[in-house]
């Protein structure tokens, strides 16, 4: 397969712009020859995860580029890093480390990224629109934007972030082009009870299922109800990407690339139909949990980010009570989003109550923020799937009712009723 | 000892010669999360391969799974010597990719990546023994004691 270069792509792969652009683009045309591009095209905007500290690799490549007079061509926002900059107390990790991925994220900052450290760019308020291409890695905001925003982005990873960003260019491949947008697997919602349909605890279930069985196919849902919020679509791609490699999915009615089953299949008969029923829903609920019995260390809310709605919930549900003393109780949000709850006032109400607001990062990312040890409940597919190996605690998943009822408790509360349907 | 081989023909995503034990993954595997880049063990424990260590093989999967991070983690791997010698899929996976890319960049270190068809990865037993050539054939040798 040929791939055919512009001007001005071709002369930055022959190095007469800067050094980082030669790079970059030397990973831009690798990515877009293996994923069988002819050409690329403009991007309008990045979203990069390499700026979250792995170990010296990723800056090693920063700072190559740094070195090389890297900078970004399109606006381009940062994932989540190790460091809470806001809650700095928070660090139990050692020092080196630190060090380093401060080093990490001044590198990105200075080749002109936005310093938004959020794993949910979506939330910021400026977005990408229908249609617009865009080169994102973090799986929760691929299948986001792309499913939710109907915005268009292949599944990028570490590096390939910045090359899109420095050079303003990705393949024209993959998720870029509609006939890739397909949906291949139905997934038909049957006989689920209606009070699990409006419910939020339905839709990272129901993601980490769809992760499960689609592995990287994109699926389409048919049946949740057609008031499905943002914050619920969220929750159910970030399990989806998690279980899976899920980087789109269609909800009929809902997401705005399928209005019918026939636009989400672009005309065509699905590859495969599942029947998502009630029992199905319940192991898939199940396999979220690791622990057993009542015992309960931490609770963990905000993955992805906390929206404003969401902490707004969470302020109703605690109402006035406090968590149990012995629970330590997390949420993870954005600073743009925290700075927002704080002019309302709610960030002193959740202080008050023993919530400890965490931003700039994630507590399932490592050990040396957050819980370390012990049972934790959350309310995130994401989170469930991703903590026992991170973090090597025990986890309980519930609703977010279930999650505050449990803190104040001080032990796991949790109501099967929702679940127990025909 | 009885020994039978059969040649495979790959197409290189990422060019380059390794050789080692081959080692087939039963299920995706999403390296960041998944692998420790400090030890090159499997430390997702929902993975049937836990506690595995892939240093020095030739790893087969289908494709990786889930964090866009994977490719720092393999990238750390790369550096740290702790990675696959080499890395055999059935689908083109973009973020494995990358992380062998950029390590063979800054280190000069090459963990080459290539495709197989599906007839030919069903082929694939752990323990052969593979030699990956830069024209992307892909020796395997089957080696039975007895």
């Amino acid at each position: 397969m040929f791939l055919e270069l512009t001007e001005h792509d071709d002369a930055l792969l022959r190095g007469e712009g800067t050094r980082a652009e030669q790079l970059a683009m030397r990973i831009v045309t690798k990515i877009a020859e293996v994923m069988g591009a002819r050409r690329l095209l403009d991007v309008t905007g990045a979203h990069i995860d390499g700026c979250l500290y792995h170990g010296r690799a990723g800056l090693d490549f920063a700072e190559r580029l740094v070195a090389g007079g890297g900078r970004v061509a399109i606006p381009t926002t940062l994932n989540v890093t190790s460091l809470d900059a806001l809650h700095p107390d928070l660090y139990r990790g050692d020092q080196e480390t630190a060090r380093l991925a401060t080093r990490l994220k001044a590198c990105y900052e200075a080749m002109g990224c936005r310093p938004t450290w959020t794993c949910a760019p979506y939330q910021l308020p400026e977005r990408p629109r229908f249609g617009e291409h865009i080169a994102w890695a973090e799986s929760n905001a691929i299948v986001f934007a792309n499913s939710v925003l109907g915005a268009r982005t292949h599944r990028y990873g570490d590096f390939m972030d910045i090359a899109a960003a420095i050079t303003g260019r990705a393949p024209a491949a993959g998720l870029h082009l509609t006939e890739n947008r397909r949906g291949a697997v139905l997934f038909v919602l049957k006989e689920v009870p209606n009070e699990l349909l409006g419910s939020d605890v339905l839709f990272p279930v129901l993601g980490h299922l769809i992760g499960r069985r689609s592995g990287d196919q994109v699926p389409v849902i048919e049946g949740l109800s057609a008031g499905a919020s943002e914050d619920q679509l969220k929750a159910l791609g970030a399990a989806a990407a998690s279980s899976g490699s899920v980087a789109l999915f269609h909800a009929i009615g809902i997401t705005p690339e399928a209005p019918t089953r026939h636009e989400a299949f672009q005309d065509t008969e699905p590859d495969e139909v599942v029947l998502v029923t009630p029992a199905l829903l319940r192991a898939a609920r199940d396999e979220l949990t690791t622990a057993g019995g009542v015992s309960l260390d931490a609770v963990c809310l905000g993955t992805p980010h906390a929206s404003l709605d969401e902490i707004e919930h969470l302020v109703a549900l605690l109402a006035d009570r406090r968590v149990h003393p012995g629970i330590e109780f997390f949420m993870s949000t954005s600073r743009a989003v925290l700075q927002c709850a704080q002019e309302r006032g709610w960030v002193e109400v959740l202080e008050a109550a023993g919530v400890q607001p965490v931003a700039d990062t994630c507590t399932y990312l490592i050990p040396t923020l957050g819980p370390r040890r012990g049972v934790v409940m959350t309310n995130s597919g994401k989170w469930a799937f991703y903590a026992p190996s991170n973090l090597g605690v025990g986890v309980i998943f519930g609703s977010t009712e279930e999650c505050v009822a449990s803190a104040i408790a001080g032990e796991v509360r949790r109501d099967d009723r929702l679940w127990l349907g025909s | 000892m009885t020994v039978s081989g059969s040649v495979l023909d790959g197409r290189p995503l990422l060019t380059g010669a390794a050789s080692g034990r081959l080692l087939v993954l039963d299920e995706p595997l999403s390296l960041w999360g998944g692998l420790d880049p400090e030890s090159g063990v499997v430390v997702d424990r929902r993975h049937p391969q836990f506690g595995v260590n892939v240093g020095g093989r030739i790893l087969a999967m289908p494709f990786g799974r889930g964090s866009s991070s994977a490719s720092s983690v393999l990238a750390e791997a790369i550096r740290l010597a702790t990675a696959p010698a080499g890395i055999l899929l059935r689908r083109v996976d973009e973020i494995v990719v990358l992380g062998a890319l950029v390590a063979a960049e800054l280190y000069g270190v090459v963990c080459p990546v290539l495709v197989l068809v599906d007839t030919d990865y069903r082929e694939l037993h752990t323990n052969a023994d593979v030699e990956i050539h830069v024209d992307g054939r892909v020796i395997v040798r089957l080696v039975a004691l007895g």
